[in-house]
Formats: C-alpha cells, sequence, structure tokens
C-alpha cells in the first residue's frame, strides 16, 4: 500500500443552513507532495481545511488521513491523529496573551507534555529556520509586523515537525517581498521536514511557488486539477481566467453595477 | 409575515440555544474529569477570578449591609422592634444578599472578561489553533474558568458575609447608637451553621454559572468586534438572570419547611 494518499476527501458535502458550501467535493493529496488549491473568496477553501481537522463536521462524505476515515474516529483517536497536523492559519492566529516561544513551543508543551526548557530551546531553533533572532522569543505576537507574525505562525506550524501541513493564504496581506520570502520559507520546510502541505491561496504567484500539483474549487467543487507546470495549458475557461485575473469570464461575480 | 411563524421562529431559535447551551455544558463538565490536567491556568484563574474581585465583592458587601441596617432600623421603628436589627442584618446577608450581590458583581465583571477573551479568540481563529496544537479547547480554555469560578465564589461569599455584617454593625452602631456588645450577641444568638452553608452552596452554583455562560457566549461569537461585543452583553445578561432564578429555586428548596 505505498500509494495510499495522505489525505484524501470523498464527496464531501457542507452546508450552513440551506448554503451548500461543500459540494459532493473530491480531493487527493498524495504523499509528499505540495497540493495547492486556489478559488476566489467564499468558494469554500477554508471550510474544507476545517473539515479535515474536525472542526467542522460535513454532513456527507468521507475523510481519509493515511487511509484512515477521520469522521469516524472517537474524540480521543482524533486528537491522536491532529498529531500529524500543522497548520498556519491567514492571520497567523497567534495566541497573543503568551510571548513568541511560548507561542512556537505551544504543541510541544502542551500537546506533548515536553519539558519547558526543552521546548524553549527548539522553538529558538525554529524561529532561527523563519529568520527570526532570539530576542524576538520574549516579545508578544502585538509587537510584531504583520510579516513577523506569518513567521512565528509558520515556526509554530512547523514546531512539532508534523507529517501534514496545511497554509491558510500564506501570502495574504503581505507586501510582494515579505509574501516571496514566505513562499520561499514554505518550500524550504516542507522540503526539509518531507511533509505533506495542502495549501489555500488565491494569490497565483504564490501557487506558482510552492505547488507541486494545483486544483481549482469553484462553487464548492474541484473543477480541475494538474501538475502546477500543465496550468497554463489546462483548456479550462474558468482556470484560464482566474489565474490571468480577469473580470469577465465564466466566473460570475456578484457585483451590482449601479 | 404570518404572525405564527414568527412565534415559531422565535420558539426554535429559543429552543436551538437551549440545545446549544446543553451540548456545551456536558462537552465542558465531561473535560473536568479527564486528564490532562493545566493546573497552572487554574491557579491563573483563580487568581483572575477571586482575587482580583475582592476589593469589588468587599465594597458591595459593606454598603449593602450598612442599607440594610438603616431600612431596618427604620422599618422596625414603626413597630418598635428596633432590637431586631442585627438578626435581619445576618440572616439577610448571610443567606440571600451576599451571595446574590456578590454572584451578579462577579458576573458583571467576570462573564463580560471571559466572554470578550474567548470571543476576541474565536474571531481570531486562536480557539481553531488550539485544535491544531492538538490541544482541546474546552479543557484548555473552558475547564479551568469553570473550576476557578466554582471554588472561588463561595470563599468571595464567605468575605462578603462577614464585610456585610460588619458593616451593618458599624451602622448601627455608629449612627444608629446600638450598643456594640449586645449587637454582637444577637448576631452570634441567632446566626447558624445552616445560613452560611447555604449561601456558600448558592455561591458555587452562581460560580459556574458566571464562568459557563461567558466561555458559551465567548465560543458561540462571530463576526469580528460586533460581534463580540454582543457576546459579552449576552454573556453578563444570562448570567445575571440565571443567576436570580437560581436562587430563588435554591431558596425555595433550602429552605423548604
Amino acid at each position: 500500500m505505498t500509494d495510499t494518499p495522505k489525505i484524501e476527501l470523498k464527496n464531501v458535502t457542507k452546508r450552513f443552513g440551506s448554503k451548500v458550501v461543500l459540494d459532493d467535493l473530491s480531493l487527493v493529496v498524495p504523499k509528499g507532495k505540495s497540493l495547492v488549491v486556489i478559488g476566489g473568496s467564499g468558494t469554500g477553501k477554508s471550510v474544507m481545511l476545517k473539515c479535515v481537522l474536525g472542526i467542522l463536521r460535513p454532513e456527507k462524505g468521507e475523510i481519509f488521513v493515511d487511509g484512515q476515515n477521520v469522521l469516524k474516529m472517537s474524540t480521543t483517536e482524533r486528537e491522536q491523529s491532529l498529531r500529524k497536523f500543522g497548520m498556519l492559519f491567514q492571520s497567523a492566529a497567534l495566541f497573543d496573551s503568551l510571548p513568541v516561544w511560548q507561542n512556537v513551543a505551544f504543541g510541544l508543551i502542551q500537546g506533548r507534555k515536553m519539558r519547558r526548557k526543552e521546548a524553549k530551546e527548539i522553538a529558538i531553533a525554529k524561529l532561527a529556520k523563519v529568520g527570526l533572532g532570539a530576542e524576538v522569543s520574549e516579545l508578544y505576537p502585538a509587537e510584531l509586523s504583520g510579516g513577523m507574525q506569518k513567521r512565528v505562525g509558520l515556526a509554530r506550524a512547523i514546531a512539532t515537525d508534523p507529517e501534514i501541513i496545511f497554509f491558510d493564504e500564506p501570502t495574504t496581506g503581505l507586501d510582494p517581498i515579505m509574501a516571496d520570502v514566505i513562499n520561499d520559507l514554505i518550500v524550504d520546510s516542507v522540503k526539509d521536514l518531507g511533509a505533506t502541505a495542502l495549501s489555500i491561496t488565491h494569490d497565483m504567484a504564490s501557487a506558482r511557488k510552492i505547488a507541486d500539483e494545483i486544483a481549482m474549487i469553484h462553487k464548492g467543487r474541484i473543477i480541475w486539477a494538474g501538475p502546477r507546470s500543465e496550468i497554463d495549458s489546462s483548456g479550462n475557461d474558468y482556470v484560464d481566467q482566474f489565474i490571468h485575473g480577469r473580470a469577465t469570464g465564466p466566473i460570475k461575480m456578484d457585483v451590482l453595477k449601479p | 409575515m404570518n404572525f405564527f411563524a414568527i412565534i415559531g421562529r422565535v420558539i426554535l431559535a429559543l429552543l436551538g440555544e437551549i440545545g446549544r447551551l446543553a451540548l456545551f455544558t456536558w462537552s465542558s463538565v465531561s473535560h473536568i474529569f479527564r486528564p490532562p490536567f493545566f493546573w497552572r491556568l487554574l491557579g491563573q484563574q483563580m487568581m483572575r477570578i477571586g482575587y482580583f474581585s475582592l476589593p469589588v465583592v468587599a465594597l458591595t458587601a459593606f454598603f449593602t449591609g450598612g442599607a440594610l441596617a438603616l431600612q431596618i432600623y427604620y422599618g422596625g421603628s414603626t413597630i418598635n422592634s428596633e432590637s431586631i436589627v442585627a438578626t435581619i442584618v445576618a440572616l439577610g446577608i448571610t443567606r440571600e444578599l451576599g451571595p446574590v450581590m456578590a454572584g451578579l458583581m462577579v458576573a458583571g465583571r467576570v462573564s463580560a472578561a471571559i466572554a470578550a477573551e474567548l470571543g476576541t479568540m474565536k474571531v481570531t481563529e486562536q480557539i481553531d489553533a488550539l485544535t491544531t496544537l492538538s490541544t482541546n479547547p474546552y479543557k484548555y480554555l473552558v475547564v479551568p474558568r469553570l473550576v476557578a469560578a466554582v471554588i472561588t465564589l463561595p470563599l468571595l461569599v464567605f468575605i462578603a458575609d462577614v464585610i456585610g455584617v460588619m458593616g451593618g454593625f458599624i451602622v448601627s452602631t455608629a449612627s444608629l447608637h446600638f450598643n456594640p456588645g449586645v449587637y454582637v450577641q444577637n448576631t452570634i444568638n441567632f446566626l447558624k451553621a445552616d445560613d452560611v452553608t447555604s449561601g456558600l452552596i448558592k455561591a458555587g452554583v452562581f460560580g459556574f454559572i458566571i464562568a459557563l455562560m461567558g466561555c458559551f457566549q465567548g465560543f458561540n461569537s462571530k463576526g469580528g468586534a460586533q460581534g463580540v461585543g454582543r457576546a459579552t452583553t449576552n454573556a453578563v445578561v444570562t448570567a445575571s438572570i440565571l443567576i436570580l432564578a437560581s436562587n430563588y429555586v435554591m431558596t425555595s428548596l433550602l429552605f423548604a419547611k
């Protein structure tokens, strides 16, 4: 069973009230690959990640991690399975009541019961990996710039050496140069860990840089998937419209013209 | 819109909310007894909820005891029974006013703070982040607050009892010219241990309500700053109403003859 995908979503449907956000969505993330899901705002990208993490529960479908159906696990099994994951949030989601090093070491101290001193050393090493000096470790998240917060968030995501890393809009809200720095860090840290990565973004520059494979989501469905090299010759009008950022095409924005 | 549709919608929303609260309560309570336990956080919350509420609770109790003494004196003197002041102050404070006033003041202070803190954590995805760091948000956030409030509220109320009775004593002796010795004697003679313990039991329940409503509203807040504001208001209002309602129920149960 060498070809068991790391993550597999089968016919997943998630509704909020009468609004269908994920519509019979299926997606496969092969082991050790970096898959980037592109798509506009409100197409269900974040909801998809939260379903895999168990923060949201889909109404229908199956989600497999390492071949195990996570929706059928007990709470304890689920918590065990979550140890494989690391996640970088869109807004970094750092704990503002804790200094930087405790943020990075959180998964080690609370999740794995490591001694604080040992965890702090690892935290500082991980901060160095994302280009932050030890002097940052005693600051609080509110004292950092957006780009630094993202880097601390990345250090936190990789602190426990996870097998799977999720990136939720890793470059949103950053200047182009900092965005590229983050992209490089993502590529490096995923390679270092040999991890499987699942990212969602609407930033094509970022997608081209960090993806092995790209999938496009539209209205809760995957409408195209393939290797990064084929994105420009997909022959799919939706993909073409999105990657070239055109206002006109098959994707209609709900914008009322005066 | 159809009149009945409006009623139906309101009732469904209410039942939905009660259901959500019941599930939340069950998850929270079941996590109290399952490891891991976060002792450091429990200590922190006991300081925040208990120790830092002391000044507010002490001042409230002091002035309530004083006002109670004045009212009983004015009322009692119309039927020549001023001597009852000491007894009624002691009973009133320990049985009802100590727990209820302390509960309401702490509800205002602590429920609001918890709802605002957890609500902000919710809308900035910090609670989701806990899950991805293999830390259960109920164990890490809810349980320490819940347990800290249930432990510290009785302690606060005990202090409120002492200060409230003292407030009555000071007003009675300084401004109403009661004999201090007789006042103390009357207080001791009529006050039983049951009066105090019933108030402390109530306090434990109020502590549970205060922390639970703060956490529940915080966890369910959505939509940024406005959502957090609404959660904070809801936490204080629902906690206060539940305190008053449960106080009535407990009084009728504890003092049923």
